[in-house]
């Protein structure tokens, strides 16, 4: 990454400032229409308005909830399958291309019937989700434990290791860079999907409130929905990108 | 590194020899077991879905088989809902290749433009841009229009960063060489940067085929008033699994079509790669 430099920086800010002047003079002078662009003055007050409600913390509370049970089933699945896949050279070879061209299709298609199966309920975002999420997950774990070097296995065998300190000692020191990496990418994508599967259809949850603010005609909420999911994500983001420049330099 | 021509080290060769007799029956097995999986798992869903599983959710693949040609090929609206969107994708990958470039040299171009512009892209890329489909479809309306917006603006950013990335990764000795052989910017940028970057180009080209589907198919299936997205909630609220599976069928194959086309154009342009290992797990990159 190029280090950041004072100039740099100011054009970075001059960017921000160009676009917010923007956003002021088009809607000050009534270029465009209030439906798309509603004036930043009312989307501050919509997004303050929409905070102090219980129903916007009732929204992000069933959000995350979903989140956090489509991301632990992807995790434990991703991790099972990857590894089990890996204990034979033959089966990764057979097995890794299935999931990888799998992957390539988006797993979006699929989503009506995740709402025939499970209902427009937050099931059926669950299990979009975990889906969603578990290939990456998968993928990334079979990478990390087909692509170890044999000989670092050979060595630590023909010291004595057992069965468990390779695994402890060896495989999963070397293989923890890729993990990490599927394990942040999962986060991201089960992340996005959950919300998307909201958008798409569901009767709760944020999602459901940024397409109803759309239907609604509001669309200085909806902008204030956008922000929140937008702040979140980047601020989830840097989080985890500091987390995980501090796991690998140790 | 895209010689073509140049003699292969020695031990290149052998290795390559000794690979091609080992591979034969070794890749035809992978071949076999692979498609005795898929086999297998048709034979499972066609045995749940005739003996066991509830027609209104599950139905064997042979219906669904039956489906495609009595409910989806022959069903003109669905037929032209399908074309549209093949043109939709087609149209908004084209546009998020176009201008994907074009950024992507514009801010790769020097160290400062980098790093400068480049955060800003990054921070755009990591926005999980499915919270914006209303406002997408609230500005562009109902029509092709949006889903190519929204497909273009999933496939624009893998083309940036790769060209970026491309950019970057060529050896500062070539760049110094070829200054002090007298090129000029624009040669440099033609005969050095460009045939360095292609690899990490192409990267950058199958990535945003992916999320150009994404996009299209997630702005189809967010309008449901007409075009894909009214006949799947159409099939999936009238509990008739067979033709929506059908239709999803059709569009997940045309999705491999798309990222196939993609594969053989690479393979095409960049015949160095081919030399590479016919099996590596990469997992999947980040950006």
């Amino acid at each position: 990454m190029d280090r950041p430099s004072f100039a740099t920086r100011s054009i970075q800010a001059a960017f921000l400032a160009i676009a917010l002047a923007a956003w002021y003079g088009l809607t000050a002078s009534g270029s465009v229409s209030r439906l798309f662009l509603p004036t930043p003055s009312s989307v501050r007050e919509a997004f303050l308005a929409l905070v102090a409600t219980g129903q916007f913390w009732s929204a992000v509370r069933v959000t995350l909830t979903t989140i956090a049970e489509a991301y632990a089933i992807a995790v434990v699945a991703g991790l099972f399958t990857g590894y089990l896949v890996t204990r034979s050279r033959f089966a990764t070879e057979a097995i890794e291309p299935l999931i990888a061209g799998l992957f390539t299709i988006p797993i979006t298609l699929f989503f009506p019937m995740f709402i025939l199966f499970f209902g427009v309920g937050t099931g059926s975002k669950v299990a979009y989700g975990a889906v969603y999420g578990f290939f990456p997950i998968a993928l990334n774990t079979i990478a990390a434990f087909s692509t170890f070097e044999e000989r670092y296995l050979r060595a630590a065998r023909a010291m004595g290791a057992s069965h468990w300190d390779t695994f402890r000692h060896v495989l999963l020191p070397g293989a923890f860079p890729l993990l990490v990496n599927g394990l942040r990418i999962g986060f991201f994508i089960a992340f996005a999907s959950v919300l998307g599967g909201e958008t798409l259809s569901s009767i709760a949850g944020v999602g459901r409130n940024i397409a109803l603010a759309a239907e609604l005609m509001e669309p200085a909420r909806m902008y204030a929905w956008i922000t929140f999911v937008v702040l979140t994500a980047i601020s989830l983001n840097m989080l985890m990108s500091s987390l995980e420049k501090r796991v690998q330099r140790q | 590194m895209i010689t073509q021509g140049a003699p292969q080290p020695v031990h290149e060769q052998t290795r390559s020899k000794r690979t091609a007799l080992l591979a034969m029956p070794h890749a035809t097995r992978i071949k076999w077991t692979r498609l005795a999986i898929l086999l297998a798992l048709v034979v499972f869903f066609e045995i749940d879905g005739r003996f066991f599983a509830d027609p209104a959710f599950l139905q064997p693949p042979s219906a669904v088989v039956v489906a495609l040609f009595d409910k989806i090929l022959n069903n003109p609206q669905i037929v032209s809902a399908v074309l549209t969107s093949i043109v939709e994708i087609g149209t908004a990958y084209g546009l998020a290749i176009v201008f994907g470039f074009i950024i992507g040299v514009a801010v790769g171009s020097t160290g400062f433009a980098r790093a400068s512009f480049f955060p800003i892209v990054l921070l755009l890329y990591a926005i999980p841009q499915v919270s914006l489909i209303p406002l997408v479809i609230l500005v562009f309306g109902l029509g092709p229009a949006s889903k190519i917006a929204f497909g273009f603006s999933h496939g624009i950013f893998p083309v940036i960063v790769n060209v970026v990335a491309g950019m970057r990764n060529v050896n500062e000795i070539y760049l110094r060489g070829a200054r002090s052989m007298g090129a000029s910017r624009r040669d440099i940028l033609r005969h050095v940067i460009f045939p360095h970057m292609v690899p990490s180009f192409f990267v950058g080209l199958r990535l945003s085929m992916t999320l150009t589907l994404l996009g299209v198919i997630l702005a189809e299936l967010y309008v449901s008033t007409s075009g894909i997205g009214y006949f799947a909630r159409l099939f999936a609220e009238n509990y008739n699994p067979a033709p929506l599976f059908a239709l999803i069928g059709v569009l997940a194959a045309i999705a491999l079509a798309f990222n196939g086309i993609v594969r053989l154009v690479e393979r095409r342009l960049t015949p160095g790669k081919r030399a590479t290992a016919a099996f590596s797990s990469r997992g999947v990159q980040p950006l």
